[in-house]
């Protein structure tokens, strides 16, 4: 990234700026100001006397950060695809609840190839302005590219507020922009509001394995800069009106090359549904003793259409594979149903599935914590409840028909 | 080939607690331990070093006391240690931390590889890694799952995690690698490694000894504070079925079907998402 810029499309060639700077480090060529990287000392003078907001300074100092120009909400419209990845209908979510707060305009940053749908798609949930650039220049998973992009473009639209998804890109991607940006990131937030009092961003989220919630705020620095965890937030609901957004494009930004070429998706194979996408899951813990009673969760998921889900102690022990693990070092789930056999809810397991809109557990202890997030706990041995309840499903359905 | 590994001494998680009366953690009689993300970045760059040759030096950025987790690194495999300690360092966030191991790496003299766990177990973020990637000026891959192959002209091919599979990379070092828990089995420490890692010198650098802008480390260097912490509210207790199985399954299939839970006979609805 270049410590300063001059933003062709906006120059108009007054040379006001030629004027300004003190170190004659200025010169206009073919109308539009040039700027000698030499002899800059990125004072900053030329910018004051700019009247077209032509000229950007990248580079900043860490402390003496101004807030006060720094507006609106953005996102980072993360997507596979051509599909926006569903965390982004969760941020817009969250953003339109902060706009409220801030009286402030939503603006996503939507960097790719073939972006024109995702860009009305992003309007009809409610975002302001599409900051675009569509070009087959950008790989979808450079992330080093785009990091160095979106710090650009936030440095010349200084939004106060910048979210990102908390999935694995993200998480890749946002750490490395705030540390170009010098600014504070808060990672994996659950809850994001705005202080009545100074207006800023509070960022709450669990730390210590969810033992505890942290509310952190970024004061001095901007953008302030969150992950928001993936499956907490409810999405945005379509506009009623056939809201459009403003579309700009930043082609004046020169696209780098990646340095990580990427070779191909290996797509996991023993997952037939997407646990985290599922709206039933069924999941199996300790209590399953042996690999052989796997059959019966599997059994009750296909009963419910649903996905099969274990806790850490069941991956562990070898009955089941880790892209089948939920909890905070597995997947973190949201489904309208979770029914949870055999486990007693270890605080790292429940940090992968407590907001699940219905919890179901069934278990032997009735003091097993897991019970104290469940609307609905059937005490008893699953090896007869689980198989009584499969049976007056199919009975239940089968009456149905 | 030059390995350095960070890593980070964290309280064992499932014993934090909070005290409700004063709202701060419950620090005392909690032990200490290597985040156990980092024992599998520990154990890949000792791999390498088996496989290619060369050095793999731990390093970490903390209070004395984390001496104890780099001579545990040791005796799992690791060359040297070193530490970056000062009161001055202290209160650092993920931009600090950063920018504070960047410049130990840089004291160092750089490496081809530099291996972090994903993320750490008590604050979770992840964050550390990229930012160290960015101080450093190289490029960083997230959740590796396994090294395929690293060429003689420095060419490395990773398997990276990702959302419903895993992507094949390629890049050329240096480069920061964050790695799951897949992508090995840690070995446990021979008892004699463990006597040999107690008579190792591990180095203790201090802010004067980096070259750092001193409002950039610790506190001062941090943008996020946490302004408060809090015990995770519990959601209400929820209805109870117990004795006989039939007659408590059915009663709870009736609640179920009034309370309109859609639980039967729905085809699953997929979503089209890429999460």
């Amino acid at each position: 990234m270049e410590p300063i810029k001059i933003i062709i499309d906006k120059c108009v060639g007054c040379g006001l700026c030629v004027k300004a700077c003190p170190y004659n480090a200025i010169q206009m060529i073919n109308k539009k100001a040039v700027i000698d990287l030499e002899k800059c000392t990125l004072c900053g003078a030329c910018i004051e006397a700019c009247k077209f907001d032509a000229i950007v300074i990248y580079k900043r100092s860490f402390k003496g950060q101004e807030v006060t120009s720094y507006t609106g909400i953005c996102l980072y419209a993360e997507h596979r695809n051509r599909k926006l990845a569903s965390v982004v209908l969760e941020i817009i979510g969250a953003a339109r609840k902060l706009k409220e707060d801030l009286n402030a305009k939503i603006s996503a940053i939507l960097l790719g190839n073939g972006m024109n749908p995702l860009a009305e798609e992003l309007a009809l949930y409610g975002v302001d302005e599409v900051w675009m650039i569509d070009s087959p220049e950008i790989g979808e998973f450079a992330e080093d590219v785009q990091a160095e992009i979106v710090a650009e473009i936030l440095m010349e639209k200084k939004p106060e507020i910048f979210l990102g998804g908390g999935t694995i890109i993200g998480r890749s991607i946002l750490p490395r922009v705030a540390a170009k940006l010098l600014t504070g990131l808060t990672a994996d937030c659950t809850e994001l509001t705005i202080d009545s009092k100074n207006k800023l961003l509070r960022q709450t989220r669990p730390a210590f394995g969810g033992n505890i919630m942290a509310t952190i705020l970024c004061e001095n620095h901007r953008p302030q800069m969150a992950t928001v965890r993936h499956k907490v937030m409810d999405e945005a609901k379509k506009l009623k009106s056939d809201h459009k957004s403003k579309i700009l494009k930043f082609n004046h930004i020169k696209i780098p090359k990646t340095k990580i070429e990427v070779l191909g998706f290996v797509k996991e194979k023993d997952i037939t549904v997407n646990l985290v996408d599922a709206d039933f899951i069924v999941s199996g813990g300790r209590g399953l003793q042996d690999p052989k009673n796997l059959v019966l969760i599997e059994e009750l998921a296909k009963t419910i259409n649903g996905a099969v889900g274990a806790s850490r102690a069941a991956v562990d022990a070898g009955w089941i594979s880790y892209s089948h693990q939920i909890g905070l070092t597995g997947k973190t789930v949201k489904p309208i149903v979770y029914v949870a056999c055999g486990i007693s809810g270890a605080i790292q397991h429940l940090a992968g599935m407590k907001s699940s809109d219905i919890i179901i557990a069934i278990n032997n202890d009735s003091n097993a914590s897991i019970f104290d997030f469940s609307q609905y706990c059937i005490i008893g041995d699953l090896f007869e409840v689980v198989p009584e309840l499969i049976k007056q499903l199919k009975e239940l359905t089968g009456s149905k028909k | 080939m030059k390995i350095i590994v960070c890593i980070k001494q964290v309280p064992d998680t499932t014993n934090v607690k909070m005290n409700p009366e004063t709202n701060t953690l419950i620090r005392d009689g909690v032990v200490s331990i290597i985040n156990p993300f980092d024992a599998y970045a520990i154990e890949e760059g000792v791999r390498l070093r088996e496989k290619y040759r060369g050095e793999v030096i731990a390093i970490s950025m903390g209070p004395p006391q984390v001496e104890e987790s780099l001579r545990d690194a040791l005796s799992l495999g690791v060359d040297n240690a070193y530490l970056l300690t000062d009161i001055a360092f202290a209160g650092a966030d993920t931009l600090a931390t950063g920018y504070t191991l960047a410049a130990g790496i840089k004291k160092l003299g750089g490496a081809d590889i530099i291996i972090l766990g994903r993320q750490a177990m008590d604050g979770d973020t992840g964050q550390v890694g990229p930012s160290v990637g960015e101080n450093l000026g190289i490029p960083h891959i997230t959740n590796v799952k396994k090294i395929e192959q690293i060429d003689k002209d420095g060419t490395i091919i990773v398997e990276r995690l990702l959302e419903g599979g895993y992507l094949r990379l390629k890049t050329k070092l240096p480069v920061l690698l964050t790695v799951v828990k897949e992508i090995n089995e840690p070995r446990l420490p021979t008892i004699k490694a463990k006597m040999l890692a107690r008579k190792k010198e591990i180095v203790s650098w201090d802010s004067n000894n980096l070259d750092i802008e001193t409002d950039r480390i610790g506190l001062s260097g941090s943008p996020t504070q946490v302004i408060k912490i809090f015990t995770p509210p519990k959601t209400t207790k929820g209805k109870f079925y117990q004795g006989n199985v039939k007659t408590s399954v059915a009663s709870f299939l009736k609640d179920i079907q009034n309370a309109g839970i859609q639980f039967i006979k729905k085809e699953s609805k997929i979503k089209n998402g890429t999460n």
